[in-house]
């Protein structure tokens, strides 16, 4: 590794560089994913589904980089019995900041596939997984002081009863079924990372 | 002594078997008319939806209600032309405009007919009209909302029966008299013994706005002093044409039963619209001064406003020649009914033996030919053997109403003889016969009016139940059964009550009215003048003696609940709107004492009820529509206090204003 990357860094010795760069296919795939992410700024990264027996079409809420869709207004109408919060845009301090993460990480795709770095793309997955870990335990943050932290004054107690969300799957919170996960725009994303790991261990075995 | 006992045995067998013979002469067991899969083809599933909506005219009621085929499930009662209190209809400030008419506020009708709106023929699902019969007027309902969204009144009429009936593309829907009157331009103030100089008829042909819906008179056409019954479109190649049943041809004014059934032939009028829109047009009609009312109810400021209109368009037939013709008919003509090709017109003579079928190709070579049968009051009288396609022959009795099929049938109703008879347009045979229980009076085939039946059921609406069902009293359900006519003869798969009583009824497939029905209203869409967006809005102000309460309800608390600073003599309003915005979720309101009705508002909606305190005290409030698990903490108080009073006005909902007192 640490020879791989003195050539990479030397410019004079070219020929051996080449060897040991992304092949241009890799370069086009992770180029193309990369730019793919753009969706994500039109389409809704995550989704709660909630069922229950008067909700049998369900509700949704979709969380956008930078914005709410869906029921929220009626979940929120049925969570203050529980003296859960409101839910609204101001709650999620993340929204200031998402887009341009996400456009950083478009631009840090983009630098893989120009330079064709075997370094770079190896550090990208290293960025993105330690980044999904941190995205879910903010997500799981938030999750936890919404489910927990409730208006002690609402008008339904039930003892021991927390209703966090699901991080991701399914969770039955009193009658309504709860289900936690990506949305297309997160799909996107997840695809990306998958497929720069898939290039990563296939150049890694060419040597 | 041995002989006499014999003789007593020979008396008491000769009794037994005579008893068992006389109970064996009466009629069978009405149960066994059903067939075996009865059940089966009119069950429709829990969950399961229906496969057409049956919009059933509620006669007396004065409403019009809703039920699934097959099942006979009642899923709503339209409140038209009567107050409901259920929904406030009528109650609140919002549609107490709706009913009211030239002679002020009416609140009941009595609501005989339906029309379905429809495009190139077909049903489209958008609009529903019905007649009010008494004061008359024409309602359309809005199928999006299932609201009475407009009536209008009909001047220059009296028992608006021969209505409403719809032309192909809804350009108009008619409404013609029952009753001959004097005309409202006159002195009506006559002898009725002067009918025949004094009382005319008239027909109204009411336009409709192709995106709108709402109706205008665009004409009217004056007439002999005869009685509208009932009516029908042309369609297809009689398109343009419009055909009036009429009876008292012989002008009666008193004991109709006898006086107006001397005549072997009354008529069918036929009218040229298209014609009759020329001379409208041309400015052959003469300007009129009436007064009638027109109602609208608006969906974004969920209220009505009502106008009086000042005039009418009146055609006469005598400046507007080749417009009106007449058709000899038998005995009394009530139903008249047009087949789905638009050449067959159905006759059917209440005291006739016989339904004659006319020929629209016929009609319009009888007009070419001038093969007239002299004149009636001015209006040409077309020869019958000229106009006829034919007669039914022996098919019952008292023959009323037809309704078409898809495969080229008909099927007449015959209240004298309780059936329903099927027959076949082009050779007039019957093929069919099933007996109804009892008297039955329309049929409605989904579809049945229009240039495309859809076939598979027929409903038969009876005017007699009798022992059908659980007694009730002095005063029975009527009823409307049901028959598969998917094969050769026809099966009775169901029995079910119906609201008043059930006049004509049209079905049209669900998923045409499904697919727009509306969920809840859009609460930045309401426009109304007291609605309350959001809880930081909701205040009670008073305007001299009037007190305006603008509050708010979502679940599950009004804004303001405890209010205070109104006097006896005060008029109270409260305008209350609910907040919510999903599906299925309508708040009621009611104060104690009221004299009027509860409200029940839709999401988004915003409605009023008037409340005039009789009494000094505390009256409670309360949410009427269990709409979440504390519902029933959804209440409050508003005080009373005496006229000369002090006590300011305050309001609100979680903390005491003013501050509690030790």
């Amino acid at each position: 590794m640490k020879n791989n990357s003195l050539y990479l860094i030397s410019p004079l010795e070219g020929h051996k560089v080449i060897m040991k760069k992304l092949s241009i296919a890799s370069r086009i795939i992770i180029a193309v994913t990369s730019l793919a992410i753009i969706a994500t700024y039109f389409l809704p990264a995550w989704r709660i589904d909630l069922f229950a027996p008067q909700y049998p079409e369900g509700l949704v809420m979709k969380i956008w980089l930078k914005n709410l869709t869906g029921d929220v207004d009626i979940i929120n109408g049925l969570n203050h019995y529980i003296g859960m919060k409101k839910i609204s845009i101001a709650m999620f301090y993340e929204f200031s900041f998402l887009i341009y993460l996400v456009a950083a990480f478009i631009a840090y795709g983009l630098l893989i596939a120009v330079t064709g770095s075997r370094r770079i793309l190896f550090s990208y997955l290293i960025v993105s997984t330690v980044g999904g870990i941190l995205a879910m335990l903010d997500f799981y943050r938030w999750g936890y002081d919404y489910g927990h932290n409730l208006n002690p004054d609402a008008p339904i107690k039930v003892l021991g009863m927390a209703y966090q969300p699901p991080l991701i799957g399914h969770k039955k919170l009193l009658n309504f079924d709860a289900y936690s996960m990506p949305d297309v725009g997160g799909y996107i994303i997840i695809s990306t990372v998958f497929i720069a790991a898939v290039i990563w261990f296939i150049e890694y075995k060419k040597k | 002594m041995k002989k006499k006992n014999g003789n007593y045995l020979l008396l008491a067998t000769a009794i037994i078997v005579g008893i068992v013979f006389i109970n064996s002469c009466k009629p069978k067991n009405v149960s066994s008319a059903t067939s075996g899969d009865a059940a089966e083809k009119a069950y429709v599933a829990p969950g399961k939806y229906d496969e057409f909506y049956n919009f059933v005219s509620g006669g007396f009621s004065g409403q019009m209600s809703v039920y699934g085929l097959p099942s006979g499930r009642l899923f709503r009662v339209i409140p038209v032309f009567s107050v409901d209190p259920e929904k406030g209809y009528g109650f609140n400030e919002e549609t107490k405009p709706m009913l009211n008419t030239s002679h002020g506020f009416v609140p009941w009708d009595d609501l005989h007919h339906l029309a379905m709106s429809e495009t190139d023929g077909i049903q489209d699902g958008r609009w529903v009209f019905a007649n009010g019969n008494n004061t008359p007027r024409i309602a359309r309902i809005d199928l999006k909302t299932f609201h009475t969204a407009e009536i209008i009144e009909i001047p220059n009429s009296g028992g608006n029966h021969s209505s409403p009936f719809i032309t192909e593309n809804s350009e108009y829907v008619v409404a013609g008299t029952r009753f001959s009157i004097p005309m409202d331009n006159m002195n009506g103030d006559v002898p009725i013994n002067t009918y025949k100089q004094n009382f005319h008829g008239t027909v109204s042909f009411i336009s409709v706005d192709k995106t709108s819906g709402e109706m205008k008179i665009a004409f009217q056409i004056l007439l002999p002093g005869v009685n509208f019954d009932l009516a029908r479109a042309g369609k297809g190649k009689s398109h343009g044409w419009m055909f009036f049943s009429c009876y008292n041809s012989e002008r009666a004014n008193t004991l109709l039963e006898v006086n107006a059934s001397q005549k072997d032939k009354d008529f069918i009028m036929a009218v040229n619209w298209k014609k009759a829109e020329e001379y409208w047009k041309a400015g052959k009609g003469e300007k009129r001064n009436v007064t009638y009312a027109h109602n609208v109810y608006n969906e974004n400021t969920h209220a009505a406003t009502s106008s009086m209109e000042k005039e009418i368009i009146m055609l006469d037939p005598k400046d507007c020649p080749d417009m009106v013709y007449l058709m000899p008919c038998p005995k009394s003509p009530h139903g008249c009914d047009t087949d789905p090709s638009g050449e067959y017109i159905v006759g059917s003579g209440k005291l006739a033996a016989i339904i004659p079928v006319f020929s629209f190709t016929k009609i319009q070579k009888a007009i070419a030919d001038k093969n007239y049968d002299g004149m009636y009051e001015g209006i040409p009288v077309l020869k019958y053997d000229a106009v006829l396609h034919g007669e039914v022959k022996k098919p019952g009795l008292g023959p009323l109403h037809t309704e078409f099929d898809d495969k080229g049938n008909a099927y007449t109703s015959f209240f004298v003889s309780s059936e329903v008879v099927k027959w076949r347009l082009s050779d007039l045979q019957v093929l069919d016969r099933v007996p109804t229980y009892y008297s039955v009076g329309h049929l409605c085939v989904p579809g049945g009016p229009t240039r495309k039946p859809w076939g598979k059921y027929l409903i038969a609406y009876n005017k007699i139940t009798k022992d059908r069902y659980l007694p009730t009293g002095p005063e029975l359900c009527q009823s409307a059964q049901l028959f598969d006519i998917s094969g050769e003869k026809m099966k009775l798969i169901l029995d079910f009550p119906t609201i008043g009583e059930p006049h004509y009824a049209e079905a049209i497939p669900a998923e045409l009215i499904s697919k727009n029905s509306t969920k809840f209203y859009k609460i930045e869409d309401n426009t109304n003048p007291y609605a309350t967006k959001g809880e930081k809005n909701a205040k009670v102000e008073r305007k001299g003696n009037e007190v305006h309460v603008y509050m708010t309800a979502i679940r599950s608390h009004f804004v303001p609940d405890n209010i205070e600073g109104v006097k006896l003599g005060d008029v109270v309003y409260f305008h209350v709107t609910n907040q919510e915005q999903d599906w299925d979720v309508p708040h009621g309101f009611a104060v104690k004492g009221a004299n009027n009705a509860e409200l029940l508002i839709m999401p988004g909606e915003t409605q009023t009820l008037q409340w005039k305190p009789d009494r000094t005290g505390v009256f409670p409030i309360y949410c009427t529509d269990f709409c979440s698990a504390l519902h029933q903490e959804m209440q409050g108080y508003i005080r009373v206090s005496a006229a000369g009073s002090n006590v300011p006005i305050t309001y609100s909902t979680g903390t005491n204003q003013p501050k509690a007192t030790q």
